[in-house]
């Protein structure tokens, strides 16, 4: 499994949306991502991939792609 | 200047000079901005005869009283944009404050949280031991403000567990295997005052059980009133729970739903401390008059956070008095204080005083 289906899998899993539509999904979009199931996304990704964000990362992660962006600077690779 | 630039300035390094003068600039905009966007506000501010001109400092902008949000619906943005509406703890029969927040205010509530406490905590999450239920979160449609503080605070967790399961019984064992998990680091512990003495403090020392906290800081808030009343002072509160787990370090803080974000965290003199971002005033209840530094009176705190709703100038029901300013032990910069007690009269209220009034 490449990291970007890691990635895409703890969304689909977390939010019962197919990877389609979470590829497209914002924070606050659907009920599933408010800000307690942000924590929940945040932890997650944390235990997927073995890493620790900052605070001003998890506040600024606001969308599936904004987190790819932000989940780079913690070596998390997305090149397919 | 926007709110960004404001929330770059960092959060206890702005001295009186410069901070003063931002603050009565950025409160005035907020006066104006909120007479163009919230209707009933804005005949309120004629009704106090309200001219910029007449603002020389920051004690001159009109202040609005607490309770009026339980009173009033006040809203600047539109309806569509409210995408969370915080309300106060009330139990039946009280009235809840209702305060309303699109995603710009919302956001900045926590950015916010997040400049001041990690002065406190450092840049780094830590282990997070949460002095609560896992159920107050749950209901994600009524969002109290003891669930909305756990949720702004978690942000600091790295693992978090739940000290208490829904029965609020304390779940030693849980808690133990955590602290092994996390030996060596640490620890960050989150609880409302009433939550941590009732289910913490005196459940570790009825079960006769000591916990290793050493390494531990402690922060909780949400209101005296209730220990008070079985005369819990602060410093007991302290000792007893130092008692029951080591020389845990321990920091109040001092915040209300009407502000989220801006809280005034505890030194460790025992100040609780205004950041750049906001800023308390003392007042007389003879006339409102600015109190000078040392005198007890009626705390207004001011805020520069507050965009969807007018509350940027809030008057609470708290006494206390200003200890000083930029000139804290502790290093620190802007006002320090201390909270005396509630305004006789007003309404027993705060999150932890509101679960309270169940155990009386």
């Amino acid at each position: 499994m490449t990291d970007l289906e890691k990635y895409t899998n703890v969304f689909t899993e977390l939010f019962a949306k197919s990877a389609d539509e979470v590829k497209k999904l914002h924070y606050q979009d659907i009920l599933e991502w408010d800000s307690v199931g942000h924590m929940t996304l945040i932890s997650s990704l944390e235990e997927a991939f073995d890493i620790m964000m900052e605070t001003d990362d998890i506040i600024d992660f606001e969308s599936y792609e904004k987190g790819i962006e932000i989940l780079k600077k913690y070596g998390v690779s997305f090149d397919a | 200047m926007t709110y960004e630039e404001v929330l770059a300035l960092p959060p206890f390094g702005v001295a009186r000079e410069e901070k003063q003068a931002m603050l009565k600039e950025e409160l005035l905009h907020l006066t104006q901005y909120h007479q163009a966007h919230c209707a009933p506000y804005a005949r309120m501010m004629d009704t106090v005869g309200f001219s910029p001109r007449r603002v020389g400092r920051a004690e001159d902008i009109p202040f609005l009283p607490v309770r009026l949000f339980k009173e009033m619906e006040l809203c600047s943005v539109t309806k569509e944009a409210v995408f969370k509406t915080m309300t106060s703890s009330g139990t039946t029969g009280q009235q809840v404050s209702k305060i309303f927040l699109d995603r710009e205010t919302a956001t900045n509530q926590q950015k916010t949280l997040v400049r001041i406490v990690s002065d406190w905590t450092g840049r780094s999450r830590m282990p997070m031991l949460i002095i609560d239920c896992p159920s107050v979160v749950r209901n994600r449609a009524m969002f109290s403000a003891r669930g909305a503080g756990i949720l702004g605070f978690s942000i600091f967790g790295r693992k978090k567990l739940y000290a208490l399961n829904d029965a609020m019984e304390l779940q030693t064992d849980a808690i133990r295997a955590f602290l092994a998990e996390h030996a060596g680091e640490r620890i960050l512990i989150f609880g409302f005052t009433f939550m941590v003495w009732q289910h913490f403090c005196k459940a570790l020392k009825a079960a006769g059980e000591r916990l290793p906290l050493e390494n531990a800081v402690l922060i909780h808030g949400g209101g005296w009133k209730k220990l008070a009343a079985k005369a819990v002072s602060p410093a007991a509160f302290r000792a007893a729970l130092q008692e029951v787990c080591g020389a845990v370090e321990v920091a109040d803080y001092y915040g209300m739903v009407e502000q989220t974000g801006c809280i005034y965290l505890e030194c460790e003199h025992g100040h609780l401390h205004a950041s750049t971002y906001s800023d308390v005033i003392v007042r007389r209840a003879a006339d409102f008059s600015p109190a000078p530094f040392g005198e007890r009176g009626i705390i207004e705190v001011v805020s520069l956070l507050p965009k969807s709703y007018p509350g940027h100038a809030l008057l609470t029901e708290d006494e206390g008095i200003v200890l000083g300013e930029d000139d804290c032990p502790c290093g620190r910069k802007g006002k320090y204080f201390k909270v005396v007690g509630r305004l006789k009269h007003a309404e027993l209220r705060g999150c932890s005083d509101t679960y309270a009034a169940a155990f009386k």
